[in-house]
C-alpha cells in the first residue's frame, strides 16, 4: 500500500446521507475477479442523471468527496472502496461512515475522515459557492482545508499510523505468527473444525 | 465488574492484546466464503506466496451470484460464470472445502454454517459478507468483514480489530400472534437509526428474545447490520443447544458436554454494564413494513406513509423526500393501500424451514393475488428437500408461487432474479436501498406472515387482514405454528 500524507485536489460535495454500499456500486458489478477498474461503476445508478455532481464540469477529477453522515452502510463489498479508488478519489470527508467501509478504507490508502455535521455544512458552503475549489487534506495534522475553512477530523490512531507509513496488514500480523501458533495449541478440541466432512 | 457476553467470546479469542491503541490480535474460528467477495483475496495470497492457513477453519459454498432455475445447465451470465469457477478453481488450489451448486449443502452461506452445526456458541465467526451478524444468534461473535480482510484471515486465521462498544437490546413481553422475530428487528432499526449502533455489537435480551426460535433470533441478528452494528448476540440456552445438537458438525460425547459447560458460563454477568441500552416494549409491537429506501424508514403496517416534515432531523428530512419520490408515495396514504407487483419470500434474512413454514400457514389452500409474481427462494437446497418431504412446494405452487432453487436470488439482484424498473415488491429480504433487488424497484421489507397475507390479497396486508376476510381458516394457521 502506498502511503497517505497529504492530499490536494478537487473537492466535490455530495449532500446525501446514508449513501449505502449499494449506491457506491450496485451488484451487477460484484460479479469481476479483479480488483481495479470499477471507475465506470462508481454510482452507476446516480449518475445516470446528468445534474448529479459527479457529472457536472467543475468537479472532473475531484479527489475528495464530502458527503453527508451515514457514508458506506450495508453491504460489506471492499468494491465501494476500490470504485472510489479508481474514480480518483483518495478521501472521503463525512460526519459518520459505515464499520466496515470504514475498515475496508483504511486497508487500501483510503483516508475516510470524520468531521462534525457542522463542519461538513461549512465546507459545502465554501465548496459550492465556487465550484471547482480545490481541498487539502493534511493526515499527519489530521485538517481539512476548502478555501479559508480549515476543520479538524478524526480518524483512528493505528490506521493513520498504517496509512502514514504505508504499510501491509498482513505482514505486521505475521511478526506475531509464533503467538498465534501458541494460541492454536491451546484451542479447545470442540471447536468448529469443516474438515473432514462430516 | 463482571462482564457482558460480547466481552467474554472476544476475550477468549485475544491472540495478542493491543498497546497504545493498537488493536488486539482476534482469532478466528471459522471462515465462510463465497464467490463474490473472495476472489481478489486468493489472487493476494497468490501474488504473496502464502498458503490459506487453516483450511479446515474455512468452509465455501455459492450463492450470491448463482441462478435459481435450470441449475443443471451452464450460467448463461459469463461473468457471473467466470466468478463461480473462479471460485471452484481457488477452493482445489488452496484446498477449501466447497459446496457448489446442485450440492445438497450449497445455499446461502449464513443458512448453510448453522445446518451443518458449524456455527456454535462461544466462537468466532467471519465472512465477506455484512449478513454474519445472522451468526450471533447462537451467541458466537460473528461479522463482516471486507476482501482485504478475507485475504488476513486465509492467511493467518486472525484479525487485528479494535474491541466493539457493546449495546443491550431488550424486548421484554409477549409479541402478539402474527408479529414475529422480523417485525421487532424492523423496530429496533426504526428507533435506533440506521446508523444507531455504529461501532456496537448489539446483544439481544429479555422475555421476548428468550422465548424465540432459534430461526427467529438469526433473523434478529441478521438484521443488525442494518442499524449500523458491527454484530448481534443472544446468550445461549436451551433452545440453541437442542438446535445444534446432533447435527452434522456440533460436537459429541465429552466435547459436547464440555463445550455445553463452557456455553453456560457465557452469559452476560448481572453486574456488567452496556456502554448504552435500548428497551422495547413486545407487547406493543404491531406487524412491520417499511416505506422508504432505508432499513430504518420502517412503521406499523396499521400507519399511513410518514410527511417528511414530521422528521426533526434535516437530514431525515432530506431523506425521506427523497425516498418518497423514489417509492412513488404519497405520505398519508395507509399502507395498507398499496398495492404490490411481486412479493419475495427468501433470503437469509428469512428463508430457513421455519420460515417458509410459516408463510405456508398462510397460503395453504388459497390462491395469489391476479397479477402479483410470487417467488419463494429457500434458503439452502437442505432446506429446499426438507420443505418438499414436508409437502410445502406443492402449497407453494398450487397458491401460484415460483418454488426455486437456493441462493440469494431476488435479495440484491446479482442473478437473473431482479425486479424491473417501477416494480413494487414485499419483500422478506433485508435492504430497501434503491435499486439493490434490481435497478428501479420499490421494496417494501415484512416479515414472511405479511408477504404471505400481501401475496393473498395483493396490497400489504397483515394476517389479521385476512382474519377479517375468512376468520376460521386464519386462527387455525396461526393456531398451526409457524406464525412465532
Amino acid at each position: 500500500m502506498r502511503p497517505v500524507t497529504t492530499v490536494t485536489g478537487v473537492a466535490a460535495p455530495l449532500r446525501q446521507s446514508n449513501v449505502d454500499t449499494d449506491q457506491i456500486i450496485p451488484a451487477q458489478f460484484l460479479k469481476r475477479v479483479t480488483k481495479t477498474g470499477f471507475e465506470d461503476a462508481l454510482f452507476h445508478g446516480w449518475r445516470q442523471d446528468p445534474e448529479f455532481v459527479l457529472n457536472q464540469p467543475a468537479y472532473q477529477g475531484a479527489r475528495v468527496l464530502i458527503a453527508g453522515p451515514d457514508f458506506g452502510t450495508g453491504s460489506s463489498r471492499e468494491h465501494a472502496v476500490w470504485a472510489l479508488r479508481d474514480f480518483g478519489f483518495d478521501v472521503v470527508v463525512s460526519a459518520r461512515f459505515g464499520d466496515i467501509f470504514r475498515g475496508n478504507s483504511g486497508k487500501q490508502g483510503l483516508l475516510a475522515a470524520a468531521v462534525s455535521e457542522e463542519d461538513v455544512e461549512r465546507l459545502w458552503a465554501v465548496v459550492e459557492a465556487a465550484p471547482g475549489t480545490e481541498a487539502t487534506v493534511d493526515l499527519e495534522s489530521q485538517t481539512a482545508t476548502v478555501g479559508d475553512v480549515t476543520v479538524p477530523f478524526e480518524v483512528d490512531a493505528y490506521t493513520k499510523w498504517r496509512l502514514l507509513e504505508g504499510l501491509d496488514d498482513i505482514g505486521l500480523t505475521l511478526r506475531d505468527e509464533p503467538a498465534i501458533t501458541s494460541f492454536e495449541t491451546r484451542r479447545a478440541t470442540w471447536r468448529p473444525e469443516t474438515l473432514p466432512v462430516k | 465488574m463482571g462482564r457482558t457476553l460480547a466481552e467474554k467470546v472476544w476475550d477468549d479469542h485475544v491472540v495478542t492484546r493491543g498497546e497504545d491503541g493498537a488493536p488486539d490480535l482476534l482469532y478466528i474460528d471459522l471462515h465462510l466464503v463465497h464467490e463474490v467477495t473472495s476472489p481478489q483475496a486468493f489472487d493476494g495470497l497468490r501474488q504473496a506466496g502464502r498458503p490459506v492457513r487453516r483450511p479446515d477453519l474455512t468452509i465455501a459454498t455459492e450463492d450470491h451470484n448463482t441462478p435459481t432455475l435450470a441449475i443443471d445447465k451452464p450460467i448463461a451470465d459469463l461473468t457471473s460464470r467466470t466468478q463461480i469457477e473462479t471460485l471452484r478453481r481457488n477452493c482445489a488450489e488452496f484446498g477449501v472445502r466447497l459446496h457448489p451448486l446442485g450440492d445438497a449443502e450449497q445455499g446461502i452461506v449464513h443458512v448453510v454454517g448453522p445446518q451443518l452445526g458449524l456455527t456454535m456458541p462461544g466462537i468466532t465467526v467471519v465472512c465477506g459478507d455484512s449478513h454474519t451478524s445472522t451468526h450471533g444468534a447462537f451467541g458466537a461473535m460473528a461479522f463482516g468483514i471486507g476482501t482485504s480482510e478475507v485475504e488476513h484471515v486465509l492467511a493467518t486465521q486472525t484479525l487485528p480489530l479494535k474491541p466493539f462498544k457493546t449495546m443491550a437490546i431488550t424486548v421484554e413481553g409477549e409479541l402478539r400472534p402474527g408479529v414475529t422475530a422480523k417485525d421487532v428487528i424492523l423496530a429496533v432499526i426504526a428507533k435506533i437509526g440506521t446508523g444507531g449502533g455504529q461501532g456496537y455489537v448489539l446483544e439481544y435480551r429479555g422475555s421476548a428474545i428468550r422465548s424465540l426460535s432459534m430461526e427467529g433470533r438469526m433473523t434478529i441478528c441478521n438484521m443488525s447490520i442494518e442499524a449500523g452494528a458491527r454484530a448481534g448476540m443472544v446468550a445461549p440456552d436451551r433452545t440453541t443447544y437442542d438446535y445444534l445438537q446432533g447435527r452434522p458438525h456440533a460436537p459429541t460425547g465429552q466435547d459436547w458436554d464440555d463445550a455445553v459447560a463452557y456455553w453456560d458460563t457465557l452469559a452476560t454477568d448481572d453486574d456488567a454494564v452496556f456502554d448504552a441500552e435500548v428497551f422495547l416494549d413486545a407487547d406493543e409491537l404491531e406487524p412491520f413494513v417499511t416505506w422508504g429506501t432505508n432499513p430504518g424508514q420502517g412503521v406499523s403496517l396499521s400507519d399511513v406513509v410518514p410527511a417528511p416534515e414530521s422528521f426533526d432531523d434535516p437530514h431525515e428530512q432530506a431523506a425521506a423526500r427523497r425516498a418518497l419520490e423514489y417509492m412513488a408515495l404519497e405520505a398519508g396514504t395507509p399502507l395498507k393501500e398499496v398495492p404490490v407487483d411481486a412479493v419475495f419470500m427468501g433470503s437469509c434474512t428469512n428463508s430457513r424451514i421455519e420460515d417458509l413454514r410459516a408463510f405456508a400457514s398462510i397460503v395453504r389452500g388459497r390462491t395469489k393475488a391476479e397479477g402479483v409474481r410470487v417467488m419463494v427462494v429457500p434458503g439452502s437446497a437442505r432446506v429446499r428437500l426438507e420443505a418438499e418431504a414436508e409437502g410445502l412446494d406443492r402449497v407453494f405452487t398450487d397458491f401460484g408461487a415460483e418454488w426455486r432453487f437456493a441462493g440469494c436470488s431476488m435479495c440484491l439482484g446479482m442473478n437473473p432474479d431482479q425486479l424491473s424498473p417501477g416494480e413494487r415488491c414485499a419483500s422478506t429480504s433485508n435492504r430497501n436501498f434503491e435499486g439493490r433487488q434490481g435497478k428501479g424497484g420499490r421494496t417494501h421489507l415484512v416479515s414472511p406472515l405479511v408477504a404471505a397475507a400481501t401475496a393473498v390479497r395483493g396490497t400489504l396486508s397483515s394476517p389479521s387482514d385476512l382474519e377479517a376476510d375468512e376468520p376460521a381458516a386464519v386462527d387455525a394457521a396461526l393456531l398451526a405454528g409457524g406464525a412465532r
